[in-house]
């Protein structure tokens, strides 16, 4: 319990406070009016008002979409059903930058829709939103489908007996014990979309600009630190009240319901509305989800030869300081530093919340360990930048710096993963290995390792995805002749000329494809349902 | 004395389960704490393990306070209630794994793991998958897994609780054998009298974390301490009387008592087997009211013409009257107990 306490003070709440006074003091006084003054700035509060619809429209739609899907997911049964789950979750690992140029490549200039019927998207904000949904579609069909497929299709049966429609019997039995997961998965879906960054970086061009990227313009365009600041608090706050809300929802979730083994609910397709529903939902993911990852990988093969791919060993470029291609060694190199150090600290922030006796001041950090995932990647980076570089932790020239906070978004994954399974196991068996004589240190070994080794793979490998495609923090911390894979897209789609275009496409298949595998492999682990995510 | 514990209290959400409990138990003695679900018998077990801290009292093994030793290093087993077996070792590595963890080497332990199988009557099952096994055979391996580190103590938690009746009855003769064999200390709790009368030397009942009676089987069930005993073991002919003289004045009438019982007002245990069936004019005049088949005898339940509960009476199988008939009782002041 210490380390990981030390560890979020010293990386998460100290920069955090370094914000806070970056933001609100001025030559050592107090000015709580830079608040207010700030936000009612009528650019800000342009960036505030589209933050905010952009998210409920993204919420919207992907609900829209996704949750015909999850149904399908609980309750039919066809061929492929579990290729086709892979498929819809892939998006979810798939670092914001890939999932930025496979639509730049599906919607913007020269791309698919562009080349067919001169479409383009890519200056309006529909791009944004088709982005939100291809990412979050898997947060609605995991969450909802999750329970859906759980419900006991009897109660159903029940309330038809007892002469309701079909209609009404899903209306007055199943939607109200989905409502709460539906709430849920709106929640996230809405968290993850307010604090958007690299998607709406990449898409948003000069129009269009949420509040992390506003935050990141003002730091490294603009060089107002207080402004960004300020709009970090704000953000803070926006988010704070976001998990406070899912915190309460999950909490209600957790009502009494009839569950039931998820093998037994689904069915056969029967009669055509079925059969159209399942043929409605194939053709959301092969438009939405598979074919803007097919057109990126398009893009990439553009070049005779596979020019883009070879011009990625080059370091003349121009780009960079090293060949594009090093960027793989950082990434992976960092990724499993991340992944160390957000498996110790998420896992043993994971054995102390799931001792029942815990105490309320540890299941406060529960929630506590929650704030990085949720306060963006972009505030972590920005704290880093102002806290950490000055004595007594000078880490500014420390390559340690961006594995550090990789691990800070990981290891909220690594706990959430972790923490199930933990409780899961029967504090009895601990307590037969101890009356057998097995030490504390033994117990954990012979006891809950072996249980829990397999959860611990999956939040590995959920470290690692997450580390590779981080982009919101890494971008702040990066060093120039070291930038990560996310980082070096970016920095490619940010230059002008067919060759960087070209090369950002090819660069960002290979991450892709690596995180693609990280998914693939996870899935073949997680044979039982493991953790929330 | 291998155990004591010495007024050892436990206090769980301001209540105690534990209520100032002394205990002794001798070297080679097999105790069953008997007692209804929630009287605290398996925190009374949790406590010795060290599972349990103690809120105040002590408990000593072999003489030695345990205050402050940790669970692993006091040396005593317990068999948990639902065996806790580990899910993902074997039979095998179920019954080693106290052995490893006090350092036997691996060829000792293989050999000791075979013998323990045969002992509980599993030979050669030492590579089976835990999940396979039968609830009987998980007893077993359970039995055998606390009995490997050779613990000077052994606890059971309701050791056959989940067991149909006809394994139960076998399993507790083997037990009592076994034990007897090996000579090995034994505190077990039950909530089942049959189990406990079975297994025991001695009888300890609890209720409300306090211990309400202790004594050899035969004691406990000739003579119960008090009326919560005596309700506990199953009897229900339990009436208020005032005792003097050598006559009980109780709602039934005038009822004998044995020579030198305690005078005053106090509650009455008729035992079923001390209630006679006469002549409807000749005793006190009832009505039968149902008969239960049980077995050895018949449970007759009548009930007074002239006001009274009613009385349980045990009768042979040929002379039990039908419901509806009307008899008369007499009572063998051998079968009546002055409770305290």
């Amino acid at each position: 319990m210490a380390l990981p306490a030390v560890f979020f003070a010293v990386f998460f709440a100290w920069p955090v406070t370094a914000i806070v006074a970056r933001g609100l003091k001025a030559d050592g006084v107090w000015r709580f009016g830079r608040m207010a003054d700030v936000v009612t700035q009528p650019d800000i509060r342009h960036v505030l008002w589209f933050t905010t619809w952009q998210a409920l429209a993204s919420t919207a739609l992907t609900l829209l979409l996704a949750l015909p899907a999850a149904h399908v997911f609980a309750r039919l049964d066809f061929p492929g059903k579990q290729l086709l789950r892979a498929v819809v979750t892939v998006p979810f690992v798939l670092p914001t930058v890939v999932v930025g140029t496979a639509f730049l490549a599906l919607v913007g200039r020269g791309g698919l829709l562009d080349d067919l019927w001169g479409v383009r998207l890519d200056t309006t904000v529909w791009a944004i939103l088709l982005a939100h949904v291809f990412f979050n579609f898997a947060v609605v069909v995991r969450t909802v489908g999750g329970l859906w497929a759980q419900l006991d299709p009897r109660q159903e049966q029940a309330a038809r007996m007892l002469g309701a429609a079909p209609l009404t019997a899903w209306r007055t039995v199943t939607l109200p014990a989905l409502a709460p997961a539906v709430a849920a998965a709106a929640l996230m879906v809405f968290l993850f979309t307010f604090t958007s960054f690299g998607v709406v970086q990449i898409l948003g061009g000069p129009t269009f600009s949420t509040l992390e990227v506003e935050i990141y313009r003002q730091t490294s365009e603009v060089f107002d630190l207080s402004t960004a600041a300020v709009l970090t608090l704000v953000q803070f706050v926006a988010v704070g009240t976001i998990l406070a809300v899912h915190a309460w929802t999950v909490r209600r979730r957790e009502s009494a319901l009839r569950l039931v083994a998820p093998e037994t609910t689904a069915h056969r397709p029967r009669g055509a509305g079925q059969w159209a529903l399942l043929a409605g939902v194939l053709l959301t993911v092969v438009l939405l989800l598979v074919l803007p990852l097919a057109v990126l990988v398009r893009r990439s093969l553009d070049a005779p030869g596979l020019g883009y791919y070879r011009a990625l060993t080059d370091a003349d470029g121009g780009t960079f300081l090293v060949a594009p291609l090093h960027a793989v060694w950082t990434s992976l190199e960092y990724a499993v530093a991340a992944t160390g150090i957000a498996l110790l600290i998420g896992g043993l922030a994971a054995a102390a919340l799931a001792r029942r006796d815990a105490g309320r001041l540890v299941r406060g950090f529960d929630a506590l360990l929650m704030l990085p995932l949720g306060v963006s990647a972009v505030t972590v980076g920005f704290g880093f930048l102002i806290a950490l570089d000055r004595p007594p932790l000078d880490l500014r020239q420390s390559w340690i710096l961006v594995p550090l906070a990789q691990a800070l978004v990981g290891a909220p994954f690594v706990v959430r993963t972790m923490l199930p399974v933990l409780r899961a196991v029967d504090g009895r068996l601990r307590e037969a290995a101890a009356v057998l004589g097995a030490s504390p240190w033994r117990v954990w070994r012979e006891v809950d390792l072996p249980l829990v080794r397999r959860a611990l793979l999956i939040a590995a490998g959920f470290a690692f995805a997450v580390s590779l495609g981080e982009f919101g923090a890494t971008v702040f911390i990066a060093r120039p002749d070291n930038p990560t894979l996310p980082v070096a897209v970016a920095r490619l789609l940010s230059r002008p000329g067919e060759l960087n275009y070209g090369q950002a496409m090819a660069l960002s298949t290979i991450l892709m494809v690596v995180c693609a595998a990280a998914l693939l492999v996870l899935e073949r682990l997680r044979t039982d349902r493991t953790g929330e995510f | 004395m291998l155990l004591s514990l010495e007024a050892a209290t436990v206090r769980l959400g301001g209540r105690p389960v534990l209520d100032a409990v002394g205990l002794d138990v001798a070297e080679h003695e097999v105790v069953c704490v008997l007692g209804p679900s929630g009287s605290g018998k398996s925190t009374l077990l949790r406590a010795v393990a060290g599972l349990q801290p103690l809120d105040s009292g002590r408990v000593l093994l072999g003489g030695r306070d345990q205050t402050g030793v940790p669970a692993h290093r006091r040396g005593v087993g317990l068999m948990f209630q639902d065996h806790q077996l580990f899910p993902q070792r074997d039979v095998g590595g179920n019954v080693a794994f106290g052995l490893r963890m006090h350092g036997v080497a691996k060829g000792q332990r293989d050999a000791e793991v075979g013998d323990l199988l045969e002992l509980v009557g599993l030979p050669g099952a030492a590579r089976r998958a835990v999940a396979g096994l039968s609830g009987g055979e998980q007893q077993r391996v359970a039995l055998a897994r606390a009995l490997a580190p050779r613990p000077r103590l052994l606890m059971l938690d309701e050791p056959l609780g989940q067991l149909d009746r006809s394994l139960r009855d076998r399993l507790v003769v083997e037990l009592r054998e076994l034990f007897g064999r090996l000579g090995t200390t034994v505190l077990a709790v039950t909530h089942d009298q049959g189990e406990a009368f079975a297994l025991a030397d001695r009888v300890v009942v609890m209720r409300d974390g306090r211990i309400a009676q202790s004594g050899t089987p035969l004691e406990v069930w000739q003579r119960p301490a008090d009326e919560f005993v005596a309700r506990f073991l199953g009897f229900e002919n339990v009436v208020p009387a005032t005792v003097s003289d050598g006559v009980a004045d109780t709602p039934w009438g005038k009822l004998p008592v044995p020579d030198g019982s305690v005078q005053g007002d106090r509650p009455l245990l008729v035992r079923p087997a001390g209630v006679r069936l006469v002549a409807a004019a000749e005793g006190l005049p009832c009505v039968v009211t149902a008969r239960t088949f049980r077995g050895t005898h018949v449970a007759v339940r009548l009930l007074p013409r002239d006001g009274g509960p009613p009385v349980e009476a045990a009768c042979a199988l040929r002379v039990a009257p039908e419901p509806g008939d009307e008899v008369g009782l007499t009572f063998d002041a051998d079968e009546i107990v002055v409770l305290g």
